[in-house]
């Protein structure tokens, strides 16, 4: 195996064994970069210079006392970081150079994490394609004629494509999970309030939640386990412990009582699709676990609210661009039309439409009737999920109806691309904790499989994926770019 | 084509359980675009109003529901005003602040005249 095709424990036990050095391990991340990212495009900046003066910087062991000494890791580029270009795939930001990094960016570069780069998405973050990106879209490994999900499109098809072991994404309605299940890897959303959110940029402040996606389940939780916990400058960010979640990593799952609501397996879930989590679920109960049936009636209400509660939040996020302090501006002899030349420019299309979809559903004489509405109804969806994990540790559903559509199918039409997230959705509505696994293919696209926690139970999610991954082998296939031994 | 929204105003929307919800003009559209600080050519304001009509409209699907005795849920977490001891630690240099400003003068940013 190349080294660009192991994960960061991996790499790990080669560096500790002086199998090889940090400076050949950054450099096989880049010949990769360079061989396949024309056909991918999961990149919209790299630091390679950088990244290699940091790995001549670690080349001896005694300096390496970092949790990720030496690994490589990437960031969707909504994570600030400082001196280096963060555009949110937006031209608003297509020059912005922050000042500080994001605390989760300088949690891994305190642990001697090298970052690669930069991953592309839908700009600010909306979509579920990364076709919305204002720079270029990116393509799914297994099929370039595909979408690589989004909004976290350029992480899942990096992280797929091997051009990196691990990196950080956002998650929203699904961000994370969505694409790492389009892409066949892993996708991970703590809870809300687990990882700080200071530094990425904000789209929807009350379900924003920084996260990981990675080949493997062992390497979400080395990371997490950098990442997770109160920070004072996110106001948000929950103060309660913080596990060792690598403790979790442990297959033995007797007795745990895993849930699959019936609104799951309805109409408008592809067959395929259906057939592979049953079958999970059947592994499931083949290693001890415990599986029934429930419902959770306000499912289907959940992205109603969410398209009224993101938009919402999203215009606020985003009055301050105003072409004053930062991002694009385009001059006017008046500050109205200064303020909206430039946040024309600055913005494409999708973001423009939740902005003015946020500002009608706050305005006077509708608020009451969607965004007050809206957030009742998220309450009757969190108490859905407090009624199941009374009596059950896990819920699990397909992440997506269907696998990876291709690029321009959903385009244009919002309502069959807001569908994708249909399963997400609710899991961001009531700040829980959610991951995406590979769990077969479908036409040679691959599915995943989302496995839902109670709030602050990250543990025993991963310690579910962990055992599902270490009873199967979906992760091990990977998508063929050209290059690669067989 | 004038109007093409007036038939979508036509079918629908009124919701049993939350009372009249009435599709969106384009002189609203305006109105919205104004308030969101946004610049709208004509063509996309007829756009933009069929597209956030069609997405109200599936918002509508919430009035389905009766919320009467539901209290709104802002944020997950029970969290509402944190505060922190008032030290004073160092922020950052005002250059470092301002070499992201798109026009400065003097150490300030500079915009168009405003009264």
């Amino acid at each position: 195996m190349e080294l660009y095709e192991l994960g960061l424990r991996d790499l790990q036990d080669k560096l500790n064994g002086d199998e090889v050095s940090v400076k050949e391990i950054i450099e096989s991340i880049f010949k990769r970069i360079h061989a396949v990212d024309d056909k991918v495009k999961s990149f919209i900046t790299l630091d390679e210079e950088n990244a290699l003066k940091k790995a001549a910087g670690l080349s001896s062991k005694e300096n390496r006392k970092g949790k990720i000494a030496g690994l490589p890791f990437a960031l969707k580029d909504v994570f600030c970081t400082r001196g280096l270009r963060t555009t949110c795939a937006s031209r608003m930001l297509e020059n912005f150079v922050p000042i500080y990094d994001a605390t989760a960016v300088s949690r891994l570069n305190t642990e001697q994490g090298i970052l690669i780069g930069k991953l592309n998405m839908d700009e600010f973050a909306m979509g579920s394609s990364t076709e919305l990106s204002a720079f270029f879209p990116t393509r799914n490994p297994w099929d370039l004629e595909r979408v690589p999900g989004g909004s976290s499109g350029g992480c899942a098809a990096a992280v797929a494509a091997g051009e990196v072991p691990v990196a950080l994404g956002s998650d929203t309605g699904g961000s994370i999970r969505q694409p790492a299940s389009f892409c066949g890897v892993v996708g991970f959303k703590p809870s809300y309030g687990r990882v700080s959110r200071w530094g990425v940029v904000a789209y929807t402040s009350s379900m924003d939640q920084a996260g990981v996606i990675a080949r493997k389940v062992e390497d979400c939780a080395l990371i997490m386990d950098i990442i997770a916990g109160h920070d004072p400058l996110d106001a948000t960010s929950a103060n309660v412990e913080v596990p060792d979640f690598r403790a979790f990593l442990n297959p033995d799952i007797r007795g745990m009582k895993i849930a699959y609501p019936t609104e799951c397996f309805q109409q408008g879930v592809d067959e395929e699709v259906k057939n592979l989590i049953l079958a999970a679920l059947k592994k499931y109960e083949e290693l001890g676990a415990v599986i029934e049936e429930v419902s959770l009636p306000h499912s289907e209400y959940a992205l109603p609210a969410y398209y009224i509660i993101g938009p919402a939040e999203a215009s606020t996020n985003l009055a301050c661009y105003d072409g004053v302090r930062f991002g694009l501006r385009v001059e006017a002899d008046n500050i109205l039309d200064m303020y909206c030349n430039s946040r024309t420019a600055g913005f494409g299309d999708e973001v423009k439409r939740r902005i003015m979809l946020g500002t009608r559903v706050l305005s006077s004489g509708y608020y009451e009737n969607y965004y007050l509405k809206a957030m009742k109804v998220r309450r009757l969806i969190k108490n859905d999920f407090d009624q199941v994990f009374k009596s059950f540790d896990l819920v699990i559903t397909p992440t997506t109806p269907t696998a990876a559509f291709k690029l321009g199918a959903e385009i244009g039409d919002p309502l069959t691309l807001y569908g994708n997230d249909i399963f997400t959705v609710p899991v961001n509505m009531a700040g829980l904790p959610a991951i995406s696994i590979p769990c077969g293919f479908s036409d040679g696209l691959p599915v995943g499989m989302q496995i839902i926690g109670r709030a602050f139970d990250e543990g025993k999610v991963l310690k579910a994926a962990y055992a599902f991954e270490q009873n199967t082998s979906y992760h091990k296939t990977k998508p063929f770019l050209g290059g690669e031994q067989r | 084509m004038p109007y093409l929204f007036d038939i979508i105003l036509n079918i629908n929307v009124f919701c049993g359980f939350g009372g009249m919800v009435m599709a969106l003009t384009i002189k609203e559209v305006e109105d919205i675009a104004l308030m969101a600080r946004l610049n709208l050519k004509e063509e996309e304001k007829e756009d933009f109003a069929q597209q956030l009509n069609l997405i109200l409209d599936y918002s509508n699907l919430l009035h389905k529901l009766n919320t009467d005795n539901v209290e709104p849920l802002t944020y997950v977490l029970p969290v509402y005003n944190v505060f922190r001891d008032d030290v004073v630690s160092p922020g950052s240099p005002r250059e470092e602040i301002l070499s992201n400003g798109p026009l400065l003068e003097d150490g300030q940013y500079k915009v168009p005249k405003i009264m």
